[in-house]
């Protein structure tokens, strides 16, 4: 693990180079060491996807100490078993819906492929013989939200497969001006949900009608706490819908009869390494009650 | 507490509500907000009377033009944008009265970026998630969570008004004096990832504040491309190699997207990304930030952390000062 100071008020820390959930299962495990020994002087624990960062007042602790707290955790998180509690959350995804296509069909010019659409560009970079057969890959096993943020809410999610498994698809050369609210997006080897409107650089795959930020409160399974639904560990499981399921499910959202699948479960870093599609239908199963 | 006691009559370009921000939910991309000159907003608020961090409007480069239906204590600090009541001009850094059914509004801003304008009472918006502050790219906190529009009406809280004509002596103003303007930066994060003589370039060069410079970030243009140590881009990370596995931006970091513009994070900085930072502007320096305008020259001058803590207690002493002047 790499130490650096982000000026006189962070510590940033480097877990690995490289995206892998072994780093970003032990970026979460300190940050919840950090939270869980509420260090007098600590102001924000972020966790990111390979990575993570401590903002901290140097009024309270010193940066010395600060870090020194920080290398013992590292410490304790190398000896203890990498088991979360946390939960899994159903999100259902209308794919090559009308909204990201007119969008992305105005962006064509800053397209690696102007002639495709993202998700045919996306499919064929991958090796899949369909759009399809991309989909399905996407939807099929379930993610790991590794970081929030960029903008309120916004997740980044991690799929739980092998790397040979990772999709992995460019950026668009020149960012977009113009994001859908709600754009399940991709770039690099990241989901995200477009937490707003706004400017974008992700391939644009599909929509969901399920709202991840709420700053009017105006949504009951989102906590007034935080106006946020996800949070860093949360583990996320897209479900394909057609449209009538979308146009229902916004009509449910719109009079606030909408709750999402949600469940808590627990999870294993090392039961899921030791048979990973078995340990992923597991996971799904309590979306279910099973 | 007076209820709509200020109509905004021309809102000016940006107005918005500020405190001294919103901590704790940066994890979940909530920046900071509130105010990007927090010295100057202390200020104010501590001339008419109120706490450090009550809530006050943040004006950028053109004052707005708001009408009082209730008699208040106002200061105006920060930027040298000259206060007037019914047209009669009135002195920055200055508490003054303006009575009810009277107009404030502004001059031409001479120095600065953005004036501070504490009211008596505070600025009564609702406290959302533990702040008044607004980020309006979110549409989150402050006046209905965005910039200030005319027939907007704004409430103030309660407290004693300090009485008009306490004033703050030149010496206890704080701005970012002469120009090139020096921002002290702690080089770290990817640092190590730019060529010797590249950081060197960084540092020696002067650049100049670019038009794209708000309350997310300041770009600066002018100044050499980096050069980078080469290396194999990881697993992640994308194809430039300007980029890294997206991660936390400090407030404060300079990333240089594409190695060509730094961009320096402010209070409504994006919360992580995938461009790497070379190091990250000192505390005691971000009130500086707020007040360039675009085309000023500025220098990035390296610190190190004992540096960096002892800039932080100047600026800490000299608010201190400025309380002790006013008590």
């Amino acid at each position: 693990m790499r130490y650096s100071f982000g000026g006189d008020e962070h510590i940033f820390v480097e877990v690995d180079e490289s995206m892998s959930l072994e780093a970003f299962f032990k970026a979460l495990f300190i940050t919840n060491a950090v939270r869980d020994r509420a260090i007098d002087g600590v102001t924000e624990i972020c966790p990111a996807n390979a990575s993570f960062q401590i903002k901290f007042d140097p009024d309270r602790i010193s940066p010395d100490d600060m870090l020194a707290e920080l290398k013992k955790l590292e410490a304790a998180a190398e000896s203890s078993a990498p088991v979360i509690e946390t939960r899994i959350i159903e999100m259902p995804v209308l794919y090559n819906d009308p909204w990201t296509h007119e969008t992305l069909m105005r962006f064509r010019d800053r397209h690696q492929d102007p002639k495709a659409t993202d998700l045919e560009y996306a499919a064929r970079v991958n090796g899949k013989e369909s759009v399809e057969a991309f989909i399905e890959a996407h939807s099929g096993a379930p993610w790991f939200v590794s970081m929030v943020g960029f903008v309120a809410g916004l997740p980044f999610l991690y799929q739980m497969v092998d790397r040979p498994r990772q999709l992995e698809v460019p950026k668009y050369l020149r960012p977009r001006t113009d994001t859908p609210k709600l754009t399940v997006g991709y770039g690099g080897c990241f989901t995200a949900v477009y937490s707003v409107r706004g400017a974008g650089g992700y391939q644009m795959f599909g929509i969901t009608p399920m709202p991840i930020y709420d700053p009017k409160s105006e949504h009951a399974y989102i906590s007034d706490d935080t106006m946020c639904l996800f949070r860093p560990g949360d583990i996320v499981k897209f479900r394909r819908i057609g449209r009538e399921a979308y146009d229902a499910a916004v009509a449910d959202v719109e009079a606030g009869r909408f709750t999402p699948k949600i469940a808590p479960v627990t999870f294993s870093l090392d039961d899921f390494n030791a048979d990973i599609d078995g340990y992923n239908r597991k996971l799904e199963g309590a979306l279910n009650g099973r | 507490m007076a209820v709509d006691a200020i109509e905004v009559v021309k809102p000016g370009l940006a107005t918005t509500v500020q405190d001294l921000g919103r901590p704790g939910f940066y994890h979940l991309g909530i920046p900071l907000s509130g105010a990007m000159d927090q010295f100057a907003l202390a200020a104010a608020n501590m001339l008419v009377g109120n706490e450090p961090g009550a809530a006050g409007l943040e004006a950028v480069f053109m004052g707005p033009e708001l009408l009082f239906r209730a008699d208040a204590t106002v200061a105006v600090c920060g930027a040298e944008l000259p206060p007037k009541v019914d047209g009669a001009p009135m002195e920055t850094w200055t508490s003054f009265a303006v009575k009810a059914g009277q107009v404030l509004s502004f001059d031409y801003l001479k120095a600065g970026a953005r004036g501070y304008i504490a009211v008596s009472g505070g600025i009564d918006v609702p406290v959302v998630l533990g702040s008044r502050s607004t980020y309006p790219l979110g549409g989150l906190g402050g006046f209905e969570g965005r910039a200030l529009a005319a027939g907007d009406k704004l409430s103030t809280g309660v407290g004693a008004a300090a009485r008009a004509g306490r004033k703050l002596p030149a010496e206890l103003w704080r701005g970012p004096g002469a120009a090139p303007v020096e921002l002290r930066m702690l080089p770290g994060l990817y640092w190590h990832r730019v060529t010797e003589a590249s950081g060197a370039r960084f540092l020696s060069d002067t650049w100049k504040v670019a038009p794209e410079a708000d309350r997310i970030g300041y770009r600066f243009r002018g100044g050499s491309p980096l050069e980078y140590v080469p290396r194999e881009q990881p697993f992640g990370a994308g194809s430039d190699p300007s980029n890294i596995v997206d991660a936390c931006y400090p407030y404060g970091s300079i990333q240089v997207p594409g190695g060509t513009e730094p961009i320096v994070l402010h209070r409504d900085a994006v919360s992580g990304g995938g461009y790497m930072m070379v190091g990250t502007v000192i505390s005691a320096d971000m009130d500086l930030i707020g007040q360039l305008q675009p085309h000023m020259p500025v220098k990035f001058v390296e610190v190190d952390m004992a540096g960096a803590l002892a800039a932080r207690k100047a600026r800490a002493d000299m608010l201190g000062r400025v309380a002790a002047h006013l008590a």
